[in-house]
């Protein structure tokens, strides 16, 4: 371990812990120890962490607001609920079926990415914000109109625009299923998700964004986020590397979007609307802007927190937006700090930043 | 220093609040707690919080009147029953959460979930637990779809669409009609699919047919004036009632008086908070169930919920009411006993819903078939003088 990077080191720390608590729940879950409660949240947590630390990609290490990630989640989700679904008679297995669904989700999205970073990422500040907002919005209203089903033909899509068209529109042969009715959202969705494919999937974009952040083109899209007039005065392609940032979060974005639509048999495409976007960013702004760790952590705690406050019955979201003003508040409070910093040894601390 | 006298505070707060969140969750947990060691476990999960509040709050008093008037007469069969009932904000994911958490309680039948699109979530899980589910008021066709042991007490989606086109074709055949509907959401674009098939084979005259969505559920200027402009005069509003406060009082306030129909998720509209109830007066609406009922049960029913919380039931307290009810009438016809595992229960359930027939609140001879549907009668009532009165 000596001879390794600082940096490196740290990313070894972040896979280890990752592994390691995937290992103790499966150890406690396969033991029993686990309320069904938590266990069902699995799933969820994991999609929740994907998406925290795939914003962090574009809000904390290429520095650019982005309101619509729920946008790419939606993508993500819906397009691996075709592909799952449509596939159901083709490809038996589950698993294999799941990784195809990821496989679509990500890159569906990732194109949405390039196509909306083209003309979004020419703008900067505020401005980006606002569009990538209206995009999380048009996206959201694009799939309410959007009827697809399945025969031993293959897939029907049409688009209602009109809002008059119903699934009969489809005219499919008898014995075809529809996927993803309209406004209805996505229903009887075969539910085959699972914690494992979770977990994976939350390697996977570590791997991904850990190792792009610590090479060239990381430097580069961090210098394009520190300063851009410095950066592209040394000959950095401001567009290229923001589009490679940008489309990267999308896609991972997608991923967890598959797998979070195949957890339910039942999905609106309202369900991705600014609030989950905002939810997202608070995940991404709790843990700290461009500490990967940090979203992991916040993500994980702040999907759990709201199901652990049922005990306070009408009172619960208050309690939650309470801790979240505590959490700041204490994240940033000098005493405390200090205080840390008093009980946790020097050399402990200097690892865990 | 002034910011860690807030910090302190607010824990203080949190504390505070903690205390009288337990101690109000506790409460009846306890009462029921010192009965009788076995004891029936029914749970229930529906929004509380959250745009469709009303109707998981009438669904979980009602639920909670229906146990308690059990439990004072004996219990079922010589059993005691407890009833919690968890927030879901009508949201997907949520309800799963909460049904996992009343699983990890005990539950061992769910009276649930209130709104649709979460109850499809929930009745997938629903089905691959083997846990028995009635559901008071989640009327897509999807819940029950392929599930064998998940049940609808209120009438599906297309019964409600086609019911409504049935009502208008019968009473006011030669009306225009404009439809108003929320075009991102289940339950509207499920009856307004209904509707408009069975309103063109009835060869009703549909003039006019008007979308919105959850973010412009706040003006409908647009929509009232291209109903107007075609010479409206019904108006349809297959949507819940938050949204047609608004279109009552916009087209209040723009002089067009049309009569407006609604269906089941209109009803609520006349306890809502900061609406004026008499905008209201007129409106016709499709329901089981009417508060000013003459029989003996809808009346003991009414004046229980008035004292206890002082506003007319509506018609998912009924239907919340009915499903206790007839929870109760199946586990005893059943013989079953709390002891019996979840799938035993299940199964008895599943025989007795499918040939039984039920005397509710909401109907009479309610029956069920295999693919968890009831059977009863929609009746048509207007609101006069701030009440519902069953329309001729």
């Amino acid at each position: 371990m000596k001879n390794l990077k600082k940096t490196t080191k740290q990313d070894f720390i972040t896979y280890l812990a990752v592994i390691l608590a995937f290992i103790a729940i499966t150890v406690m879950g396969d033991a029993g120890m686990l309320s069904r409660s938590f266990k069902g949240q699995l799933v969820p947590i994991c999609c929740y962490i994907v998406m925290a630390v795939s914003l962090n990609l574009t809000v904390g290490i290429l520095g650019e607001l982005s309101l619509g990630h729920a946008g790419f989640m939606s993508v993500g989700a819906f397009s691996g609920i075709i592909a799952a679904m449509s596939l159901q008679a083709a490809i038996p297995s589950p698993v294999l079926r799941l990784v195809i669904a990821l496989v679509v989700g990500a890159a569906f999205a990732g194109v949405a990415g390039a196509l909306i970073g083209i003309p979004v990422l020419r703008l900067r500040g505020d401005y980006l914000a606002i569009v990538t907002l209206a995009f999380g919005e048009i996206i959201k209203e694009l799939i309410n109109c959007l009827i697809v089903g399945v025969d031993s033909k293959g897939l029907h899509i049409i688009f209602n625009v009109s809002g008059a068209k119903t699934v009969n529109d489809l005219h499919m042969l008898e014995g075809g299923r529809a996927i993803i009715k309209g406004a209805q959202g996505a229903t009887g969705t075969e539910t085959i998700a699972s914690f494992t494919a979770g977990f994976v999937l939350i390697m996977i974009s570590l791997v991904i964004i850990l190792n792009l952040v610590r090479s060239r083109s990381g430097r580069a899209i961090m210098a394009l986020r520190d300063n851009r007039i410095a950066a592209e005065s040394v000959g950095i392609n401001v567009t290229k590397y923001k589009m490679m940032a940008f489309v990267t979060s999308a896609a991972l974005a997608g991923a967890a979007g598959a797998l979070y639509g195949l957890n339910y048999s039942n999905l609106l495409a309202t369900k991705f609307n600014f609030n989950t976007s905002i939810l997202v960013l608070v995940f991404v702004v709790l843990g700290g802007l461009g500490n990967i760790r940090g979203s992991i952590i916040a993500a994980a705690i702040l999907t759990v927190l709201p199901e652990m406050l049922r005990s306070f019955a009408d009172y619960r979201m208050l309690v939650y937006a309470i801790v979240l003003i505590l959490v700041m508040l204490g994240t940033n409070n000098a005493q405390l700090k200090g205080l840390l910093a008093k009980i946790i040894p020097t050399k402990l601390r200097k690892e865990a930043k | 220093m002034k910011k860690f006298i807030a910090l302190v505070m607010v824990v203080a707060m949190v504390m505070s609040m903690a205390a009288c969140g337990a101690s109000e969750s506790s409460a009846p947990a306890a009462s029921s707690g010192d009965a009788a060691a076995a004891t029936f476990k029914l749970g229930s999960t529906g929004p509380i919080t959250g745009d469709a509040a009303i109707y998981g709050q009438a669904v979980m008093n009602a639920c909670q009147i229906a146990v308690d008037e059990i439990n004072a007469a004996g219990g079922i069969n010589g059993y005691q029953v407890e009833f919690k009932f968890e927030d879901d904000v009508a949201d997907g994911e949520t309800a799963v959460n909460a049904y996992n958490t009343l699983m990890d309680w005990g539950m061992q039948a769910l009276i649930g979930t209130v709104t649709s699109g979460a109850c499809i979530s929930v009745s997938s899980k629903v089905y691959e637990d083997r846990v028995f589910a009635l559901t008071p008021s989640a009327s897509s066709t999807d819940v029950t779809a392929g599930k064998d042991n998940m049940f609808q007490l209120c009438f599906a989606d297309p019964n409600q669409g086609s019911g409504s086109a049935v009502y208008m074709s019968a009473n006011m055949a030669d009306a225009k009609i404009a439809v108003i509907y929320r075009n991102d959401d289940a339950y509207s674009q499920g009856i307004r699919d209904t509707f408009v098939t069975e309103a063109a084979s009835l060869g009703l005259d549909v003039v006019y047919e008007g979308t919105f969505t959850a973010d412009t559920a706040t003006d409908f200027s647009v929509q009232l004036t291209a109903a107007q402009a075609a010479g409206a005069d019904l108006v349809f509003l297959p949507i819940y009632y938050q949204p047609a406060s608004v279109i009552l009082s916009q087209a209040d306030a723009m002089g067009y008086a049309p009569t407006f129909f609604g269906v089941d998720g209109m009803d609520g509209i006349l306890t809502m908070e900061g609406f004026d109830a008499s905008l209201a007066e007129g409106v016709m609406l499709l329901t089981p169930f009417s508060a000013d009922a003459e029989d003996e049960l809808t009346k003991n029913f009414v004046a229980e919920y008035q004292k206890r919380h002082g506003e007319t039931p509506n018609q998912f307290a009924a239907d919340g009411y009915d499903c206790i009810y007839a929870m109760k009438q199946a586990l005893e016809a059943a013989n079953c006993t709390p002891d019996m595992s979840v799938e035993e229960l299940c199964d008895a359930l599943i025989a007795q819903f499918t040939s039984m027939s039920f005397n509710g609140l909401t109907g009479t001879d309610m029956t069920w078939g295999t693919n968890g549907e009831v059977s009863k009668m929609p009746t048509a009532v207007v609101i006069e003088n701030g009440v519902y009165v069953t329309a001729e």
